[in-house]
Parts: structure tokens; sequence; C-alpha cells
């Protein structure tokens, strides 16, 4: 495993390619944009939100109930189902089906639960070769990179990246930067991995109780083309996925495309209820922290989220800092929230990444509050003391001087003489406020002392 | 104990006392809409081609100006036997590597996504609308649904082994935001829009 860099340090370094960062803001800014031109159509958009919300909140204080429900009516339906505590229970489970199939390669499309759990790289160690298949994903994986954004995997890469990738693994012409040429060959390399794999996983955007079926979102037709070529498939979801009844699902797929990239539905929502004939079918339901989370009475709420992404494309820090900054599979503000679940002292530092704005959760369709969230997190951690030091000395420090009325007043005193007199004391490397910014100039005189001398001058006149 | 009862166990008892109780749905998708108008400007919008047609006749020959006769077709509609091959539903998926065309039915449309409802029981196979080059789908205009809440009432609780709502052509932005249609599935998608 690498050293976690922490998200500050990461986001510095991402920040010194200014025309880069510029462009990396702008473009999600814009996907933004079109997200909101796209909820303003929809009249009842508000109403929408507030029921799939309500939804969630039902699904969430039921899901002992629904989860069994879920699993005999797919098993009803001919699906084999699985159930994983963690990450490591789940990749054995996907190894052993695999195994089990006498074969090394398997094509994938987006999950983003098989990044949480680190499946490719398992499978790898275990000799098996996965394809992701979502263009995105397809990118980073050829680079070596994780994902940098739950929908937009490769969207920290420029195309001239993609073209040099493609340039050294399959082969395009040097220099070739044009995307249609890049998708078309591909989608060439692609097709021949979908003809020839026997065994294909997809995740799942939901799961409905009522029916046993689970649905399928792409805009690439990527998990159809594996699942319906593959003899097995496997899919794999967190147990929050799941919705009460097939018809709710209308208020979901009229949220999540709307919300992610502001296209009205994604071009292909698949439901996939039996295996087709001759097929092998699994579903594996996975915990992973998940039922830790749903007995946090405050960051319950997490997990309504259905990773449209919304909350990252119009956070200013994510905009500003990049995915990998955030160092888990959900960057951005929801990953903010669900990383200290995972792992307490390695995401430490994302609930701080975050300016608490509450642009987040005023996007979020299914209102979770993260911003909220995000500052609750802040008072654990270093209840917990799972802050850095800096951070918990310099707390301290600031109580100690609010404190007290007279130390108060001295240190006010001291600051402003300092910052008039010797501004090098902290306009320097070791004060983080300084980067990118100026302090203003500091004043002649405190409110106190105003007051005091308003106060004798009124005196003075009588 | 298992990890489904460990998991079960521990979800019961971290999952809140009392159930929240489920909203409804009805007071939902009643703005009143141009179905037809709006189902033909959202499917321009994603990149679709609308031809309204009268006739299967007309579908026959509107494939026969528009996709080279040498290339393969299949369709599972007996009427248009003579342009696309029918029968080829029980053969192994692979074998549609090489289509060109696939013109099949959908149940109904929804106007405010342009999205087409298509199950088992009217694709022939799985793979049918995602394999070829280019895809064509039928559907009767008076089977035009205004939103996804009607799309459900619909769809009932009828049975199915796979349904797929299918809006517009596979598509993918992944490099750079440039939009580029035809990423894994077909690069075209023409609805025929049926008097």
């Amino acid at each position: 495993m690498k050293n976690t860099i922490d998200h500050s340090t990461a986001a510095a370094t991402f920040n010194k390619d200014v025309e880069r960062v510029n462009w990396h803001d702008e473009t999600l800014w814009f996907v933004r944009s079109k997200r909101d031109k796209s909820a303003h159509a929809i009249p009842e958009w508000e109403a929408l939100r507030d029921t799939a919300s309500k939804i969630k909140n039902n699904v969430l204080s039921n899901m002992h109930h629904y989860l069994q429900e879920f699993e005999a009516k797919a098993k009803e339906n001919g699906i084999i189902v699985h159930w994983a505590a963690d990450g490591a229970e789940h990749n054995k489970i996907v190894h052993s089906i695999i195994a089990k199939h006498g074969v090394t390669q398997m094509v994938k499309s987006k999950s983003m639960l098989t990044e949480e759990c680190h499946l490719n790289e398992y499978l790898a160690d275990n000799g098996v070769q996965v394809i992701d298949s979502d263009l995105g994903e397809f990118i980073v994986q050829l680079r070596q990179e994780p994902p940098s954004h739950i929908v937009l995997p490769a969207i920290h890469l420029k195309k001239e990246d993609v073209s040099d990738t493609f340039n050294e693994h399959l082969g395009t012409e040097k220099g070739n930067n044009d995307p249609q040429y890049l998708t078309e060959a591909a989608r060439k390399e692609l097709r021949d991995t979908f003809l020839t794999r026997k065994v294909a996983l997809t995740g799942v955007n939901f799961a409905v109780a009522e029916t046993g079926e689970f649905v399928v979102c792409t805009n690439e037709g990527n998990a159809d083309m594996g699942a319906h070529l593959a003899d097995v498939h496997i899919a794999c979801m967190g147990f929050e996925k799941l919705v009460p009844e097939r018809k709710h699902l209308g208020v979901f797929l009229r949220l999540l495309a709307r919300s992610a990239t502001g296209q009205p539905i994604t071009t292909f929502s698949s439901h996939f209820k039996k295996p087709r004939k001759g097929q092998e079918m699994h579903i594996v339901i996975v915990d992973n922290g998940r039922s830790t989370q749903l007995g946090r009475e405050e960051f319950r709420n997490s997990l309504k989220c259905i990773r449209c992404g919304a909350c990252m494309n119009t956070c200013p820090v994510y905009r500003r800092s990049g995915g990998h900054s955030y160092h888990n599979a959900v960057a951005g503000p929801i990953g903010s929230i669900l990383a200290p679940n995972l792992d307490m002292k390695k995401n430490a530092d994302l609930p701080f990444a975050s300016t608490l704005c509450g642009s987040c959760t005023n996007v979020c369709p299914v209102k979770i509050d993260i911003h909220d969230q995000l500052y609750k997190w802040r008072q654990v951690l270093v209840k917990e003391g799972y802050t850095p030091t800096s951070k918990t000395i310099a707390m301290k420090g600031m109580s100690a001087v609010l404190a007290n009325p007279t130390v108060f007043k001295i240190a006010g005193k001291a600051g402003r003489f300092v910052m008039k007199n010797m501004p090098f004391m902290v306009n320097n490397n070791l004060n983080a406020w300084y980067k990118q910014r100026e302090m203003p100039a500091p004043p002649e005189e405190s409110f106190r002392e105003w007051y005091a001398r308003k106060a004798k001058e009124s005196k003075d006149k009588k | 104990m298992s990890s489904r009862d460990s998991i079960l166990s521990k979800i019961k008892s971290n999952q809140p006392v009392s159930v929240n109780e489920l909203p409804g749905l009805s007071f939902l998708g009643l703005d009143k809409i141009d179905v037809l108008e709006t189902y033909k400007t959202v499917l321009k919008g994603i990149g679709g081609f609308c031809e309204e047609v009268s006739s299967l006749e007309e579908v026959k020959a509107y494939v026969e100006t528009k996709y080279p006769e040498a290339k393969r077709k299949i369709t599972t509609i007996p009427e248009l036997a003579v342009i696309a091959e029918t029968n080829w539903d029980a053969h192994d998926p692979h074998t549609l590597q090489d289509v060109e065309l696939a013109i099949i039915k959908a149940h109904f449309g929804v106007a405010e996504n342009s999205a087409l409802w298509v199950t088992d029981a009217i694709l022939g196979q799985r793979v049918s609308p995602f394999i070829p080059q280019y895809l064509a789908i039928i559907v009767n205009k008076k089977d035009i649904v205004a939103t996804m809440q009607q799309a459900y009432e619909r769809i009932g609780n009828s049975d199915y082994g796979f349904g797929t709502f299918i809006a517009g052509p596979s598509k993918t932005a992944d490099i750079e935001q440039s939009l580029v249609l035809g990423a894994h599935g077909a690069r075209g998608l023409t609805v025929f829009l049926m008097e």
C-alpha cells in the first residue's frame, strides 16, 4: 500500500499547473451548469428531490426487511445471491466465481464499489486480468491511475494525455488528439474484449426489493455489451442501493442523469431480473462499513447517495484540487463524509477539505445534508484525536486566548503590532493563511480601544 | 454466524427504531405537456433521428435508401423479412457481431427523456440493441407517455427477464467532455414514430 498524501499537500501539487487547474475548474463548472439547466426544466424538481429523499429515509429505516425481501425475490428469479461483510470477502467471492469457471480474464463496467474494495489489484495478484470497459476507466486503467471522479473517471486528463496513452498502448497515431478518433480506437479494442470474455462484472445503480431486479445505467452501453455476451454476469452492490418498489425507479431515474451530466436520462437504463437462458447471474451484496454508518445517526444520511457526482462538480475545493487529492474511491464532498467511516485515521483530513459553503447540499438529488455532516465529522475527528497536531495546537492556543479577556486584549495588541511592524513574522511560508492570500491592513486600534476612547471623549464633552 | 446473518443482525440493531413512511407518488408527473412534440425535441437533443411513418412499407423504403444493401441487417418484425434477417433469436449472441442495423419494436416511449422501453419479449436477443452499428426502433405515436411516472405505471408488475430504456445512440464524453456518438453500442438511433 502506498503512503497516503494528505489532501492539502496533494492539492498544493495539483495547483502548481495554473492553466490546468483553471481548465479543470471550468470544465466541472460547465457540467454543473448543464445540471442546472436540466433541473430547471422540470417544474417539480424540488418535489422529486424531496420524494427521493423520503423514499431513501424509508429504505434506511427498514433495510433489514428490504434486504431479505430482495434476496428472496432474486433467488426466485434464478439469481445466485452472495453476502460480503467487507472488501476482502467481496474480492474472494468474485474470484471464486471466476475460478469456478476456469477463466483468467474478465470485463468490467463501472463500479465504484469494486474500486472501494480494490478488486482489480486482488484479481491481478490471483492471476486474473480485468479490463475496465467504461472509456474513462479504460483510459485511467491503462495509465495505472485510479478514477478521479465517480461519473467522469478521466476528467483530470486532457485529450493530449489520452492521445499519448493510446499511442503507447493501442498504437494510435502520435499527436492525433481528436476525441472521435481516440474513442473509435477504444471501441475497436474493447469490442474484441466484449466478444471474448466469459465473465462480465457490472455495478448496480438500483436494486428493487419488491421484484429482485437490479438496474444498471450507462451511456456507452458497455455494461450491456459485457453482460449479454458473457456466460456469467456478476453484479456487485453496496446494500444501500435498494429501493422498495419498481415504481420508485421512476423518481430516481428522473433525478440521476440530470444531476450527473444534465442529460434527461442515461442512454441505457437496463433492468436485470433473470439470467438469460444458459447464463449464470450472481449478485454480491456488500456491507464494508455501511452497517456501521447506518448506526451513526448523524452520518446515516450519507447512505442515501445515488452516486451522481453533482456535489463534486459544484464543489469549489474539488474543482480546484482534483479527485486524486481525496485518496479515496469516492472523492469530493460525499466521499469526504463516507471515507472517515471506513478509516478515520487515514481520512481525517477529508472533512477539512471543504469551505462548508453548502453548494453540495443544495444540488444533492436525495437531499443529503453534506456540508453539515462535514462539519460534524470535524468535531468527531478532533474529539477522537485524529486531527493533525498543528491544527490541534492552533485550536488549543485559540481557545486559551478567547477564554480570557485579558489575554485576548494583550494578544490583539501584539498581533496588530506584529502585522504592522514585523509582517514577515506572520507572512512567511510557515503560515498557510498567506498562501494565495493577503491579510487585511491591521487597524490602528481595536474595537475595545475605540469604544473606550469614544466614551471618554463624549464624557469630556459634557 | 454467516456473513449474511451477521450483516443482517448488525443492520437490524443499527437501523432507526421506527420505520419512516414511504411517500406517495401520485402527485408527480402531472404537468401538461405536448407529449409528441416533447418527445421529438428531446430525441433530437440527445442525438437521435426521428422519422414519422404511417406503415411498415415506409420503414422498408427508408431503410433501403439509407443503409447499404450488402451489409447485414436483422429484425424482429416478420413484415420486414424482405430487407432484414429474422429467426436469429436462438443463435449464439456472438454471431450478431457483424450486424450493421437492427430494426426492433418498443413497447412505448417517454416524452420527457425520449427513452424507449424494450424487453426480452420483443428484443429477439438481449444484445440486439447494443451490438449492431446502427439501431432503428419502431414505436406507435399513441404509445408515448409523458414522464417516467407514467412509464412505470404502464410497466406495472409485468414480468420480464430483462428490460431496458434506450434514449438515443450510445455515447461518451470521457475525453475532455467532447461528445462522441457510438461508444460501444449503436452509433446512431432512428426512431420510427408510427401513426
